[in-house]
């Protein structure tokens, strides 16, 4: 784990970027900047964090900072990776250098999810960071296979017939794991030194790693700006966002939760979950609730902890 | 002494590409492309070529991984054909975009539906405003010598634009012929490792695909623009300095036999090597045809196409693609606005041909050729658009 005090005290991600009051993005972006080892060049896909930290002829980045397009962030990581690898055997350049891509949960689990396939497949040596505020919120909240069973987005709109979207979140570090890569975990911002220390781990593995970090996001799940990190932490407890890891086979979960807060209490405080409390529709709520159990028992499981 | 291979298109394209010290090649394979880069990836796992080649999952990422190579300071290579640069299609705006001095070989093939694996240029027709320089050759040589005067084209601070080196698919990428070759060394004094002016050194930061909204995003396109004039000057240059070293001369349009023509057939690639023989017979018949064969097809090169015409009084263009409700063809279209621009009175005519690979035939190309004669005759032209060798 990481000390506080050995953190670095520069800030490579600036203020003055235009992402939303609370959104969570930012202080992933600023946590992730604190984990660097050497010279790091950021693939970035398109979406909230692209278009709020690089307007031009503005920029919150002092590491060297990517963005091609939405789909094919791993796919860009690669090129650059090869391309270090290459320039330094040849003598042409001297420098090793750290690859982080980074993208929302549309450009991971849905439009990007090829171009990550193939990079993991071919074993290229860079981190790939998935911020998850579980909708296409820089489109305007639309749902993609991240959004939770329920939640209500513009696509998957709480409807008098249909209450919110019908489908289940994919498992995303299953996904990634299945391609026999080293290091994948699970993170949330409001366990600012697990995230640090797993960035730096990724980093340190040779090869791919994949982190899924869970970021609130205040305008599309609909609460009140002041409270991400405390939405952050109730995901955490209420066992909703598991934290664990996976590192050369073996699972670990990084915070126990041995007393569960009531999943409730996290839902009551986002929007997209409101119309769920209509008495109309408690099998859905139902249906989330077992979602995470299910969920939990399963990821417990693996890490040879007693769900 | 001069040295001979016996190479396919997409074989000489490789070659090329091998001198050319390539550092990364990210590509995948599709007909009639594949073998570009089994030869490529043959040269590498045989340690003949040091470069990294990725071996990516879809086109798609293909030419991202080269975008992100090529912003790293690598020299960069691709391959594809049809659907693949279709796949591609979102990429190549943003290679050019951000003025990545990628190269790219095209076998060119029909577009699906239906499905078809022949040669025509509905795949690079289709990607004709993507902003990339765009090179067509007749043969397996031109494709060798154009592919190393790519990279040195693309890689110049004047252009720093990508390029496309097109061959026709199967009938030059899977035929063999001669090709006179350089020597490794003169090739590698010709085209020194590549010296990029900003690179994303992360010990020099800089942010690259910014967002540009309405306040900046013109002046970023019209500097493509101006890329794109500067090209000029820099291809003229290279294909001098590539004279010198390989005494092959090339130039933005070839002109076969038009010194006293009065019609000529205008295409690209391969149909021109056929429309210089039926050229060739005619003039024996004392018919004064000639051909016009622009190699470079973007930036359009305007001046040369005039010159090549100059005095003819009709000309056949020949279009191995549909810009389909279009008024005419893709070439045709460019050809005529040419024309207007220049005020040159020059009849024209279109004709569609080849398309999924059907065979245009010498007897097809010498009837192409008496139209264009009559055209001449009459100062009418009698069909404006027409279809060679399609079944109606």
């Amino acid at each position: 784990m990481v000390k506080l005090h050995e953190l670095p005290a520069e800030e490579l991600f600036t203020s003055g970027h235009r992402l939303c009051a609370g959104c969570a993005a930012g202080t992933i972006m600023r946590m992730t900047m604190k984990a660097l080892r050497r010279p790091t060049v950021i693939v970035n896909a398109t979406g909230c964090i692209q278009v709020s930290t690089t307007p031009y002829p503005y920029t919150s980045w002092k590491v060297s900072y990517v963005h091609i397009a939405f789909e094919n962030t791993a796919a860009v990581a690669s090129g650059i990776e090869a391309a270090y690898k290459v320039l330094k055997r040849k003598g042409l350049y001297d420098k090793d250098v750290d690859v982080i891509a980074v993208a929302g949960d549309g450009g991971t689990f849905d439009i990007g999810i090829q171009a990550l396939s193939g990079a993991l497949e071919r074993g290229h040596d860079f981190l790939f960071i998935c911020y998850d505020n579980e909708a296409y919120m820089n489109t305007g909240i639309q749902r993609s296979g991240a959004t939770p069973h329920g939640a209500a987005t513009t696509t998957s709109p709480a409807g008098r017939k249909i209450p919110g979207k019908p489908e289940f979140k994919k498992d995303l570090i299953g996904i990634c794991i299945a391609h026999g890569i080293e290091y994948a975990a699970t993170a949330s911002p409001a366990y600012w030194n697990d995230y640090i220390t797993k960035v730096r781990k990724g980093l340190e593995v040779n090869g791919p790693a994949v982190i899924h970090v869970f970021s609130p996001c205040p305008t599309g799940m609909r609460f009140d700006p002041s409270r991400s990190i405390e939405i952050a932490r109730l995901a955490v407890q209420t066992r909703y966002w598991p934290i664990y890891e996976f590192e050369r086979g073996t699972y670990r979960l990084n915070i126990k939760v041995p007393q569960p807060k009531p999943l409730l209490d996290f839902l009551k405080m986002q929007g997209r979950f409101a119309h769920l409390f209509q008495p109309e529709f408690q099998h859905e709520l139902n249906a989330l609730q077992r979602w995470v159990e299910d969920n939990w028992r399963r990821i417990a499981t693996l890490c040879g902890e007693r769900p | 002494m001069a040295k001979v291979m016996g190479l396919t298109g997409n074989e000489a394209v490789a070659y090329a590409v091998k001198q050319c010290n390539v550092d990364v090649v990210a590509a995948y394979p599709i007909t009639p492309q594949t073998i570009m880069v089994e030869v490529i990836s043959q040269y590498i796992y045989d340690g003949e070529m040091d470069a990294e080649f990725i071996c990516v999952e879809s086109e798609h990422s293909a030419m991202s991984a080269c975008i992100g190579a090529s912003l790293a300071g690598a020299r960069v290579f691709t391959g594809t054909a049809s659907q693949g640069l279709a796949l591609m299609h979102e990429m190549l705006y943003i290679a050019s975009g951000l003025r990545c001095p990628i190269v790219m070989g095209v076998a060119n093939r029909a577009l699906s539906a239906p499905l078809n694996i022949h040669g025509d240029h509905s795949d690079m027709m289709g990607s004709r405003d993507c902003g990339w320089i765009q090179i067509y050759s007749e043969n397996s040589q031109e494709a060798y010598d154009w592919t190393i005067q790519a990279f040195k084209i693309a890689e110049d601070p004047r252009v720093l634009l990508p390029v496309s080196v097109n061959i026709d698919g199967f009938i030059l990428s899977h035929c063999v012929e001669n090709v006179v070759v350089l020597e490794d060394e003169d090739v590698a004094r010709f085209l020194p490792p590549r010296k990029p002016l900003i690179t994303i050194d992360p010990t020099k930061p800089i942010t690259v695909g910014a967002i540009c909204l309405p306040d900046y995003y013109f002046e970023v396109k019209f500097q493509q623009v101006q890329a794109l004039k500067e090209a000029y000057n820099v291809i003229r240059e290279v294909n001098r300095e590539y004279e010198k070293l390989s005494g092959r001369r090339y130039d933005f349009v070839e002109a076969y036999a038009m010194d006293d023509a009065e019609a000529a057939v205008l295409c690209l690639g391969s149909t021109a090597g056929t429309a210089k023989v039926v050229a060739r017979e005619l003039r024996k018949e004392g018919k004064k045809v000639g051909v016009v064969k622009p190699w470079v097809y973007r930036p359009f090169p305007e001046e040369s196409i005039i010159k090549a015409l100059g005095d003819v009084k009709a000309v056949a263009v020949l279009d191995r693609a549909c810009s389909f409700g279009a008024p005419f063809h893709a070439l045709c279209s460019d050809i005529i606005a040419t024309l207007y621009r220049h005020g040159k009175d020059i009849k024209v005519f279109n004709c569609v041909y080849g398309l999924g690979g059907r065979d245009i035939t010498p007897m097809e190309i010498r009837s192409i050729f008496e139209e264009t004669l009559e055209t001449a005759r009459s100062g009418r032209v009698r069909e404006y658009i027409k279809f060679i060798g399609v079944r109606e």
